[in-house]
């Protein structure tokens, strides 16, 4: 096998040095190198840039977007917990007032029923004297007919009519009212 | 073809399967267009031709309606472009300087790759690197982008740098001088042409060392016994595509990532 490689270069036409190019050869290696270089030089490099820079673009835009998102976060809860400190402070207003104030209208209650109750004592009170006077005054007429029908019974004497007699009487029970209040 | 064939023709003449051997002729088959003429399109110069216009086309169509959140397929295409950019370009170049040399970075990187990929593509089955042109156009291309950008950022301190090595005892650069020239602004555009066609060159002749011995050792005229020995021919010739497809990716980065290199000694203030 390797004598046929020597055999080979033994060819009859003179044989060609591989390190000596062709002019054919170096006129099809310089045009697919102009292709080539224009290719990339003038199409796809560029193009290929311009989709790396729009890509950084958009992240380095993300990113700022995100910041901003994030501040306006930051913003949205900050303002969030003022009101709700304001809204908390306000409750806490508006319970101390209504404490105060319940506190206000027990007492006017507790005023109130206080007087009513004496109100209605006070009236319970003058009736029951008023009636305690008009039973007095019905006892004492009573009272000072019986006595009378009794001792004209007694004495045998009708004295019902009789004007002395009655003031007697009174007089009588007067006497036994006035005992009756110094016991 | 040649004197070898009709040597090899008659050791197996009974099935008239004949061993095609690898040689130097492989680089350069026959004219098909435009013979005779500097354009002169041979079966090389087409796959050249047909895998820059698949280049052309993924390139154009993968970055044609480029959206920020990328899908699949531009997904990958950023991700290939992206290796060229932030692990060789911005790495060596930082920012700014990677900018500016981006293109060519990047041209170099594609056309390398896809032209070396060509050489286990069935149907193609040779590299469109494997003949010196395009290393050596982009080894040039190369060599005028570093000794331009050292010239254009501070042309003393680049030519103090490239010949005169700061903490060298000035006698010393008899010696010095002369090396430095030679490995910078010979050697260099040398082995960058060279490292790629010789390796190109190489894995071409070794697949179809392979495929061709494999092709023979069970076709022709040969004895049981060594024609098993084709089993191994072809497994090696499997496991060797496989090699060159790391080796096809392996240049194309190394010859970017070397001209980057050159820029950045080149733009350095000093090392």
């Amino acid at each position: 096998m390797l004598n046929a490689l020597v055999w080979a270069s033994e060819a009859t036409e003179p044989t060609p040095n591989p390190l000596i190019p062709a002019v054919y050869d170096i006129v099809w290696s310089v045009i697919p190198f102009a292709i080539v270089l224009f290719l990339f030089w003038k199409i796809v490099l560029p193009r290929m840039q311009a989709t790396l820079d729009e890509r950084a673009e958009k992240i380095e835009g993300g990113i700022a977007l995100a910041e901003n998102a994030q501040a306006e976060a930051q913003a949205a809860l900050e303002q969030y917990n003022q009101l709700l400190a304001e809204a908390r402070a306000e409750a806490a207003d508006i319970r101390d007032k209504a404490r105060a104030e319940g506190g206000v209208i027990l007492a006017e209650l507790r005023d109130q029923a206080t007087a009513d109750a004496q109100a209605i004592t006070a009236k319970a009170h003058a009736t029951i004297e008023a009636e305690r006077l008009a039973a007095i005054q019905s006892l004492r007429a009573e009272v000072g007919t019986l006595a009378l029908d009794l001792a004209g019974r007694v004495i045998g004497e009708h004295v019902a009519d009789d004007k002395k007699a009655s003031a007697l009487v009174d007089r009588y029970l007067a006497d036994l009212e006035s005992t009756g209040k110094k016991k | 073809m040649t004197a070898s064939s009709a040597l090899l023709a008659a050791e197996s003449e009974s099935t008239g399967v004949q061993f095609h051997a690898p040689s130097i002729w492989e680089f350069y088959p026959e004219a098909i267009l435009f013979a005779d003429t500097p354009f002169e399109m041979n079966r090389i110069m087409i796959i050249r031709m047909i895998m820059i216009a698949v280049l052309v086309l993924v390139f154009w169509l993968g970055t044609r309606r480029m959206t920020v959140v990328p899908g699949r397929f531009q997904g990958l295409i950023e991700m290939s472009l992206d290796l060229v950019r932030v692990s060789i370009a911005e790495d060596l170049l930082g920012k700014k300087d990677g900018r500016r040399f981006l293109p060519l970075l990047t041209t170099i990187f594609f056309l390398v790759l896809f032209l070396n990929i060509t050489g286990i593509v069935p149907g193609f089955n040779i590299a469109g690197t494997s003949v010196i042109g395009i290393s050596l156009v982009l080894a040039v291309a190369s060599y005028i982008a570093f000794i331009y950008a050292g010239l254009r950022k501070h042309p003393a301190a680049f030519v103090r740098n490239a010949l005169f090595p700061p903490g060298v005892p000035p006698a010393f650069y008899i010696v010095v001088t002369p090396i430095e020239f030679i490995s910078t602004f010979v050697l260099r555009p040398v082995t960058l042409t060279l490292r790629l066609l010789m390796n190109m060159v190489v894995g071409h002749l070794l697949l179809v060392l392979m495929f061709a011995g494999t092709h023979f050792l069970f076709f022709g005229d040969t004895a049981w016994a060594v024609k098993s020995l084709g089993l191994g021919t072809l497994a090696f010739g499997i496991v060797f595509s496989l090699f060159e497809i790391l080796v096809a990716v392996l240049q194309a980065y190394v010859f970017t990532l070397l001209t980057a290199v050159y820029l950045q000694l080149a733009l350095a203030e000093e090392h």
